[in-house]
């Protein structure tokens, strides 16, 4: 008779511990769940064994959540939390870090933040996870926590994530509602008036639509892709590499434009700047411009303008006037 | 104590469980109310229970029967409930096993004081939280703990620990698994301060 046969309690301890170390590291698929699924609805003492067993490492979790290099550097807008300051040097120890007390009462593992930047800012956000974002321009973003998932919100404006992944707790951001699940991922998102755009830099991600127009709800992409969604429909294109790189040139201080009109390339430098350009000539429009400015640098645009083009410009209050 | 009936009898609770009580609020409330005792409890079967290799057995059979209970109607005064149930438990393994002298619970009778057991809410308490927490993860055996590490600190994938530890996936599961219900047996069941003035 084996040991197993007469202590089943262990035993289903054990096997609770088997099903999360699996679940955690993968790979993790729906068979893997059913065969859980199935294995739960075996006997009570499993699932009383699993809801144990997850519960108690949900809570080492939470510690491990609260582990904080990131806080303490001059580069991140995440809050202070000063009350635990002094234990944050043992928490470097990595994996378990105060302030996890009365887990039991704690519906999820930080309170819901916000973080924004004004026309022209950049802001560069590590989360307790170890998760970093970088935001563009004119953005909103608001985090929240749980111990189950991490989610963020892009509410308005443009954000480069990079994920650091946890199969157990999936990384899930909010656009335009649209669904960006982190697979272990870089990946740059932009919320413009609804129109949702998911560049996919490097690993995987994948984009779940909510909307019941469009037939294809969810597709993965995999780096090069580039995804344009809004409320009716979800394209994805490739996008060369160079392209790719070019579209963070925001995160080095630049706009990269390449085969761009220059009525686009307004709209974009007008993201940045609160001295907008409009271009009130119809033909200057659509001239096609290609260069690397500064994002902040309105001067240098029009001087494109009117040295390349041979455009006349004119400064009003707040506008910069491009006109033939 | 014989297990087949037993894991039948479980297996039908569990396909018509929630006659009163939903299954997620059966969940929510154990996690919530009962997990939190598991120091006290775990204190309370090392005392009363001479025969150490059992207790994790005896645990696992108090939350079955909580559970089980739980899924009827949800007790009242839980610390109560899972404090009388364990108590039952040794008395019905002194009787029907004979393997323990009845002396060996005659104690039974001081368990109220140890049952009241506060879950730890200060900051203060968190050093030694995070000293316990720590303490515990150096308890593992090296390569469980750096496996821990990997998975969960840096987020590596089952192939990738693989890799970069030179061990086979099927190992990086085990380890990880010895590991997770290590650190959970500690994080639950022997947390400092859990006794108020101890």
């Amino acid at each position: 008779m084996t040991e197993q046969a007469l202590v089943p309690a262990a035993d289903a301890t054990e096997q609770a511990a088997q099903w999360l170390a699996r679940r955690m590291i993968g790979p993790w698929t729906e068979a893997d769940q059913a065969e859980l699924d199935q294995w739960l609805g075996e006997s009570l003492a499993n699932e009383v064994a699993f809801v144990r067993m997850e519960a108690g490492w949900d809570r080492t979790e939470r510690l491990s959540a609260l582990r904080d290099p990131g806080f303490g550097s001059q580069r991140s807008a995440a809050p202070a939390r000063p009350r635990y300051w002094g234990v944050r040097a043992a928490a470097a120890l990595f994996l378990l870090s105060a302030a996890g007390i009365g887990w039991a009462l704690l519906p999820s593992t930080s309170k819901p933040e916000s973080f924004s930047t004004p026309v022209g800012g950049h802001k560069a956000i590590t989360l307790t996870d170890g998760t970093q974002i970088e935001l563009n321009t004119n953005t909103l973003i608001r985090t929240e926590f749980r111990s189950s998932r991490r989610q963020v919100a892009l509410i308005k404006g443009e954000a480069y994530f990079q994920v650091r992944h946890d199969a157990n707790r999936p990384f899930v951001v909010l656009a335009a509602g649209h669904r960006v699940i982190d697979l272990g991922t870089k990946f740059l998102v932009r919320n413009d008036a609804g129109q949702l755009r998911v560049s996919l830099i490097e690993g995987k991600a994948e984009l779940q639509s909510a909307s019941q127009d469009i037939q294809q709800h969810s597709v993965v992409l995999t780096p090069g892709d580039v995804a344009v969604a809004s409320a009716s429909s979800l394209n994805v294109a490739r996008m060369p590499n160079k392209e790719l790189h070019d579209e963070l040139g925001w995160r080095r201080g630049v706009i990269v434009f390449s085969h761009t009109t220059l009525a686009q390339a307004a709209a974009e430098f007008n993201r940045y700047n609160e001295t907008k350009i409009v271009i009130a000539d119809e033909a200057a429009r659509d001239r096609v411009i290609g260069a690397t400015l500064p994002a902040h640098d309105v001067e240098a645009f029009a001087d494109v303008a009117r040295e390349i083009f041979g455009l006349k410009i004119q400064k009003r209050d707040g506008e910069i006037v491009i006109t033939r | 104590m014989t297990t087949g009936p037993d894991t039948r009898r479980d297996g039908a609770d569990a396909r018509h469980r929630g006659a009163s009580v939903g299954s997620s609020d059966v969940k929510q409330w154990f996690i919530r109310e009962v997990l939190p005792l598991e120091a006290a409890l775990m204190q309370f079967f090392q005392r009363n229970w001479r025969n150490q290799s059992d207790i994790y057995d005896l645990r696992q059979e108090v939350y079955l029967r909580v559970y089980r209970a739980a899924q009827d109607e949800l007790p009242e005064r839980p610390k109560q409930f899972v404090f009388a149930t364990a108590r039952n438990l040794l008395v019905d393994r002194v009787r029907h096993e004979q393997v323990v002298p009845i002396e060996a619970v005659a104690d039974l009778e001081a368990l109220e004081a140890t049952s009241d057991a506060p879950w730890p809410d200060q900051v203060a308490e968190a050093r030694d939280e995070l000293r316990h927490l720590q303490a515990a993860l150096d308890r593992l055996p090296p390569q469980a703990r750096q496996v821990v590490v990997l998975a969960r600190i840096e987020g590596l994938s089952r192939k990738e620990i693989a890799d970069r530890m030179g061990i086979a996936e099927t190992t990086v599961a085990n380890y990880l698994a010895r590991g997770i219900q290590t650190l959970v047996d500690i994080a639950l069941g022997e947390t400092p301060n859990t006794r108020r003035g101890s």
